[in-house]
């Protein structure tokens, strides 16, 4: 998205003035998720850069997130790969049988 | 308007990730084999409807957030409002790093590292559903709020919410297995000797 829609709760209208730790940890997931405007997201990162117990948290953030990510993986049995694609041969056949503009709009 | 005959060879290559959000949303490998199965018929039917060369895997999600909500959560009448445990912002981290100084690299990335695949799904997986698809979707997947807003069909700020609270109630899972293993609550015990 474009950002700038997100509003970031109490303590963040106050673009212009600096940082403090309260601010910068509040916006931390919109920071992560890169949905900040780009003034807000310079200003967090410029806070980080001199505030080592607040990059120590994004830090910890952004490694659990890839942790999660990582653990969240599971193998596709191979019945079910096959399932589906017999499925849509059968619905291909069946189409070209019946009706070859039949359209089912989601 | 996207020509069906290409169906299988854009959107096969997303089943593993549609696989294991199916998992973590129905919680039971059966049902996620028939969500995923009824999720590419109704994707294969309706990708006339598909503009090629916008995002598909958005859009498959979409169709199975839908096939979910419609058929399985319906299924099983699970309630439709549930909610998460208020939790305090960086739960985790503060209870990882109980002195309050900054944790150091390798404790933190052994800590995390400890959580087995299973805890982690499992954590997930303890989520009320509206949370869930949006954590999943977010940090499984990577989407963006704008994305998972029209994937869930549910306003950005609700999209938001649902992220920020479920992962706080995520880390307040995790920590519960960490506590349960000894792994936290209790002195740091990292010893050089």
């Amino acid at each position: 998205m474009s950002g700038g829609q997100v509003s970031s709760g109490p303590g963040t209208d106050d673009v212009g003035a600096d940082v403090d730790c309260g601010s910068a940890i509040h916006q931390l997931y919109h920071y992560l998720d890169g949905e900040l405007t780009e003034q807000r997201r310079s200003k967090i990162s410029e806070h980080l850069d001199y505030c080592a117990p607040c990059a120590s948290a994004a830090g910890f953030e952004t490694e659990l997130r890839q942790i999660i990510a990582d653990k969240c993986k599971d193998h596709v049995p191979d019945s079910l790969m096959q399932r589906v694609a017999q499925q849509i041969d059968a619905e291909r056949c069946k189409q070209v049988d019946i009706d070859p503009e039949r359209e089912h709009p989601e | 308007m996207a020509d069906q005959a290409r169906f299988s060879d854009l959107a096969m290559e997303h089943m593993p990730a549609l696989y294991s959000a199916a998992l973590r949303m129905t919680r039971n490998p059966s049902d996620a084999e028939d969500l995923v199965q009824e999720t590419y018929l109704r994707a294969y039917r309706g990708f006339g409807s598909f503009t090629e060369g916008t995002n598909l895997r958005a859009w498959l999600y979409r169709i199975l957030t839908n096939t979910y909500i419609n058929s399985y959560r319906a299924a099983k009448r699970r309630p439709e409002i549930a909610d998460v445990e208020d939790v305090e912002e960086l739960y985790l981290y503060h209870r990882l790093a109980p002195t309050d100084g900054t944790l150091s690299r390798s404790a933190e990335e052994e800590a995390l590292a400890s959580f087995t695949d299973d805890e982690v799904k499992a954590a997930i997986e303890s989520l009320p559903d509206s949370f869930r698809m949006a954590v999943l979707l977010a940090d499984v997947e990577g989407f963006s709020y704008k994305e998972i807003a029209e994937i869930t069909d549910v306003p950005i700020g609700t999209v938001m919410s649902r992220i920020h609270r479920g992962r706080r109630a995520l880390q307040k899972a995790l920590h519960d297995f960490a506590e349960s293993r000894g792994l936290v609550g209790t002195a740091p015990g990292r010893s050089s000797e």
